[in-house]
């Protein structure tokens, strides 16, 4: 067989070789298939990135509806400044042709990240140009200031200003860096109505130490003084489930889950995909967590339940960032553990905030963390507010190196926007 | 064979009726009986529906409770104050809620002298409508106009003042930009399209 021959059987056999592991990966959505994507796509949405028939239709456009089943809710709390609504005004057709803000991916595409600002913004930043161009007239204190800084110097944002609203700056005028009373909402403790013990029990297969030491657990928790017995998990449709997962407790945790299912924590559950493991993240994780899959009991370990861990320990099992890190040298560490870890300032205080609910609990526990990260502003009134001025919050979630330091120290920075409010006040 | 000819004459002429008749049918389909509702008289009782609803809430809710009775709060920041809602942001919401059911037809608040200066008159017929209404009082002005290529039938409403509530908070807002409004006064119109 001379060099020729041999050339163009090992040509064939790469060429085969290489189509059918492409092929193979691309029908079954493998590992490799991610050699398919055009571009990287931003925040949380790389876990649900292989899923692409998610956000794209068979013939590969976007489906818009997509944007707003997931992050509807989310612009309809915040009051959306500018909804889809104000610009299919016919009045506004020239404005349309100048920035086409009726459809999401004008402004926030996917796969670009060589041109992907913060915020997913795609576009150049700006943007706010196209519409208030003369505000300078209307303000004279805004003269001078460059477009690009509207949205990103914590003065404003396109959709939620919430926090940010002038007449919002003025009503908080002058207050405190620390307010004098904190407002953070306490764990509740229902009362007991309904005590269960080990003997009550209608396990149907339990054995030996793994018995006792999951009756006595149960017997010790909240759902045995709530009455809820083991089938009332383990059973479903008759039928006896070891390893009871998330749809178990949304039987009676509705709104949990569906903030989980909603969140970065269940997202890829909600798309169909096998549970996120912090072997996926693109944010620094414990490598002795990657194998980690993330359900309900995760967090919340099974038959004991401890809110106390899901609220922090939980969290540092996985997470190995320096915000993390720094959280227990914070002094919102120092008010949890003083508060006897019912109060003060957990992972969670900020992150799965408890929420005013207007059903007939007082408060729900929000698992979609997205709901208040990104702006942080999203974050003020939620959650920093509690025990903050709204000055001092603002300032603090605009300066990254504090948040990095898990806000020890003081804000290196000043955002100006609350003494433009005072200023035109006072006039 | 004149017979012949005859026959095939008059089946044609069968024919050819027969298709007239089912081309004047699918013509009086597509023409259907309006009832003589013209872009106008729809724009007219669309109005009419929207200044009475408007009147009614300023009058009878807004002036009422929070003016006269104080009982409850009107407030620009109506959630957060926990407060009713101000009468030009109801109508706003109404036109925002209807913009996502049809676009059949839309409709806005604007002023000469806006609070929100994103509501000041921005096409030619805005413009010339709004001071039409403003100095021909009690007439409405209609117009078409072409946006963003495709025609419209626009009509222009004067929205006067018709409690209190409307002159005393345009007049002591910080971002009026005008503080003299009185009673009875247009201080602003409402703008109908319906697409052509």
């Amino acid at each position: 067989m001379n060099t020729k021959t041999t050339a163009w059987i090992l040509w064939i056999l790469m060429t085969l070789f290489s189509s059918g592991y492409f092929s193979y990966n691309m029908l079954n959505h493998g590992e490799g298939a991610t050699i398919f994507l055009p571009g990287k796509t931003t925040h949380a949405h790389h876990q649900i990135e292989m899923a692409c028939a998610t956000c794209h239709t068979e013939m590969n456009t976007v489906k818009e509806e997509v944007c707003i089943k997931c992050h509807g809710a989310d612009l309809d709390k915040a009051n959306d400044s500018h909804p889809k609504s104000k610009f299919t005004d016919p009045r506004n057709a020239d404005r349309l042709l100048k920035l086409d803000a009726s459809n999401c991916i004008t402004c926030h595409q996917e796969h670009v990240d060589q041109h992907t600002h913060a915020m997913a913004l795609t576009i150049p930043e700006d943007y706010c140009f196209k519409c208030h161009e003369t505000i300078s007239e209307d303000r004279p204190s805004h003269q001078g200031m460059s477009f690009k800084t509207c949205a990103s110097a914590g003065c404003h944002n396109y959709h939620d200003n919430t926090a940010l609203y002038e007449d919002f700056l003025i009503k908080h005028l002058d207050e405190p860096k620390t307010l004098s009373k904190f407002n953070i909402p306490h764990r509740e403790t229902e009362k007991p109505t309904q005590q269960l013990h080990a003997s009550d029990a209608d396990f149907a297969s339990l054995q030996g130490e793994t018995k006792s030491g999951i009756l006595e657990l149960w017997s010790n928790s909240e759902h045995a003084q709530q009455g809820v017995n083991c089938s009332d998990c383990h059973s479903q449709k008759g039928v006896w489930n070891p390893t009871p997962r998330y749809d178990s407790c949304k039987e009676c945790h509705t709104q949990e889950v569906k903030g989980f299912l909603e969140g970065f924590h269940g997202m890829r559950i909600a798309a169909g995909l096998t549970p996120m493991k912090p072997s996926m993240a693109k944010i620094p994780m414990h490598a002795e967590a990657s194998h980690k899959k993330l359900d309900c009991n995760s967090c919340h370990s099974s038959h004991e339940f401890n809110r106390e861990e899901a609220s922090y320990k939980a969290c540092i099992q996985c997470h190995n960032d320096q915000h993390t890190n720094m959280y227990t040298n914070s002094k919102h560490f120092q008010t949890w553990v003083d508060s006897g870890f019912n109060g003060g300032v957990s992972c969670a205080t900020c992150h799965l905030p408890r929420l005013e609910d207007n059903s007939n609990r007082h408060y729900v526990v929000q698992h979609n963390q997205n709901e208040n990260l990104r702006p942080n502003e999203k974050m003020i009134r939620s959650v920093c507010m509690k025990c903050h001025g709204l000055e001092f919050s603002i300032d603090a979630l605009a300066d990254e190196q504090l948040i990095q330091n898990n806000f020890i120290g003081l804000p290196s920075l000043h955002i100006k926007s609350i003494d433009l409010a005072k200023a035109r006040h006072e006039r | 064979m004149f017979k012949s000819k005859l026959t095939k004459a008059v089946s044609m002429t069968a024919v050819g009726g027969a298709l007239i008749l089912g081309l004047s049918g699918c013509g009086e389909e597509a023409k259907a009986p309006t009832g003589g509702i013209t872009p106008k008289r729809m724009a007219d009782g669309l109005h009419a529906v929207m200044a009475s609803d408007r009147a009614v809430y300023t009058k009878n809710v807004i002036q009422r409770l929070a003016k006269v009775e104080k009982v409850i709060k009107a407030s620009e920041h109506f959630e957060d104050d926990k407060a009713l809602p101000l009468p030009a942001q109801m109508f706003r919401m109404g036109a925002e809620t209807v913009a996502k059911k049809t676009s059949d037809f839309s409709y806005a608040l604007l002023s000469k002298w806006p609070i929100n200066k994103q509501n000041a008159p921005k096409t030619d017929v805005e413009k010339k409508g709004l001071d039409y209404i403003a100095a021909n009082v009690g007439e409405n002005f209609y117009s078409e106009e072409e946006l963003g290529g495709k025609k419209y039938f626009t009509a222009v409403y004067p929205d006067p003042a018709v409690a209190p509530a409307c002159v005393d908070c345009h007049n002591e807002h910080k971002d009026s930009p005008r503080k003299d409004f009185k009673m009875g006064e247009v201080m602003g119109g409402v703008v109908i399209r319906i697409p052509l």
